[in-house]
């Protein structure tokens, strides 16, 4: 079997969704931590336009971007479908991928910025939570629909790593009274057993976040 | 299928309009161009994309398809009996995608700001775009290998995503006074782009670049806050 390594970084939701679509299909690979204030030779050859993680290298060519990436290993691995087979469906889930990458600046600017800035992002990101949970889930339990897919997948990462910065800034934007189905959700894709299994230390996370934003915000001044 | 089983909501001086467009007419499949009115939007687009309100969207049957990259794959699935506008292989589809999304997240927007910006700024902008054709034109030779597209043979997704712009490249070339796409810099990117323009999926839908300059000055003086022209 060719070798499949995945070059991430711990704290980044990103390579985790990479880490889920190769556990949810039973693929085995080599985890390369990378240190992105040292960035080695290896990642900037691998990825020379972005310089980022995660990067999947299959039999030594390497392919970027989380999204694309899971295309890629639906592609090479079909078992455990993360994508609808129907085209429609599969448009559709697509468009939501698509629809939280855009909006996940807002998510990650609650995290980094404060007074008016802050208010703007909570106000932004409630209403894409709003705009996800009425048009894009809907009723049902997962985006994927009885199983988890590549849109929870994809908004999986975000919501995690959302709920870490609502702890520290100690704002609560994704409440059960505020969003019912979206919190169930969430509860539910983060009981999934590869999920689960597979997130970091959450006190880890909070420690090392709140430092960084401690950091960022004094360098700001 | 019948004509009116396929339709595009759209305007004609959209880069990303002529993207289901041009994949519709590679596969030869008959639809109903369905023109917006600048300045407003209609009835039909706002309940076929509710999410964004923007065009493109494909209306297939009763199904509509949003973001012109989504649907110009919903294409490639549905009509298969055309030619593939994806690779078949899995990497080659995973670069395709890659540089579509870097046309569209980092590239684009820095030709945008060229158009827009003055001074200082507009030289940055400019670094950013020309900096940006230097990589494309490598990428250009690594998946074209040596044939006309970066498909190969014949238009690909990276093509549809990455020739769209070049109606708006060429207004800001004209209309900013410089050259982007350049014999000595970007050999293969200027070859590529008369090829491009030249399909015949492409011709009869690229906007001519007199046209899109007459249309930019209604864009300007839409944002300056203008009331659009009565029709």
């Amino acid at each position: 079997m060719a070798e499949v390594k995945l070059h991430g970084r711990w704290y980044s939701p990103f390579p985790y969704r990479v880490i889920w679509a190769l556990k949810l299909k039973g693929i085995s690979y080599e985890y390369i931590e990378e240190d992105l204030s040292n960035k080695s030779p290896l990642l900037l050859q691998y990825n020379p336009v972005h310089k980022k993680i995660p990067v999947l290298v299959h039999s030594g060519k390497p392919i970027c971007e989380s999204m694309i990436i899971i295309e890629y290993i639906e592609e090479k691995w079909p078992q455990t479908p993360l994508l609808p087979s129907d085209p429609y469906e599969r448009a559709k889930a697509r468009f939501w991928v698509k629809f939280v990458e855009e909006k996940a600046p807002a998510f990650w600017s609650l995290y980094r910025s404060t007074g008016e800035e802050q208010k703007k992002a909570l106000k932004d990101s409630s209403e894409t939570l709003k705009i996800v949970e009425e048009q894009g889930l809907g009723e049902k339990k997962f985006f994927g629909g009885d199983s988890i897919g590549i849109v929870d997948i994809a908004f999986g990462a975000i919501a995690h790593w959302f709920g870490v910065f609502e702890e520290i800034v100690e704002v609560k934007v994704l409440e059960a009274h505020a969003f019912p189905r979206l919190h169930a959700w969430k509860v539910n894709f983060e009981e999934v057993p590869v999920i689960k299994e597979n997130l970091p230390d959450r006190d880890k996370m909070l420690d090392h976040f709140k430092k960084r934003r401690i950091e960022s915000l004094s360098a700001s001044q | 299928m019948a004509k009116n089983d396929v339709k595009v909501l759209g305007a004609w001086p959209s880069t990303f309009v002529m993207r289901p467009r041009i994949a519709l007419n590679i596969k030869s499949v008959n639809y109903e161009f369905l023109e917006e009115t600048f300045g407003s939007k209609s009835e039909l687009l706002l309940q076929s994309n509710p999410v964004h309100k923007k065009i493109p969207v494909l209306i297939h049957g009763d199904k509509p398809i949003c973001e012109s990259m989504i649907i110009v794959e919903y294409i490639d699935e549905v009509w298969t009996s055309g030619p593939s506008i994806l690779p078949s292989d899995p990497y080659d589809r995973a670069i395709q995608r890659f540089w579509a999304a870097y046309v569209d997240e980092k590239w684009f927007a820095a030709m945008r700001g060229l158009r827009i910006a003055q001074g200082e700024e507009r030289k940055a902008f400019l670094d950013q775009v020309t900096e940006g054709l230097a990589l494309l034109e490598e990428a250009f030779g690594k998946c074209s290998k040596g044939k006309a597209f970066f498909g190969g043979d014949r238009i690909g997704l990276l093509d549809i995503a990455f020739g769209s712009l070049l109606g708006w490249l060429r207004v800001t070339e004209k209309v900013g006074k410089v050259k982007l796409l350049d014999e000595a810099k970007t050999p293969g990117l200027v070859k590529w782009a008369e090829s491009f323009c030249a399909d015949a999926a492409v011709k009869s839908i690229m906007p001519e670049t007199e046209k899109l300059i007459e249309f930019s000055k209604l864009l300007m003086a839409q944002m300056k806050g203008a009331p659009p022209p009565k029709n």
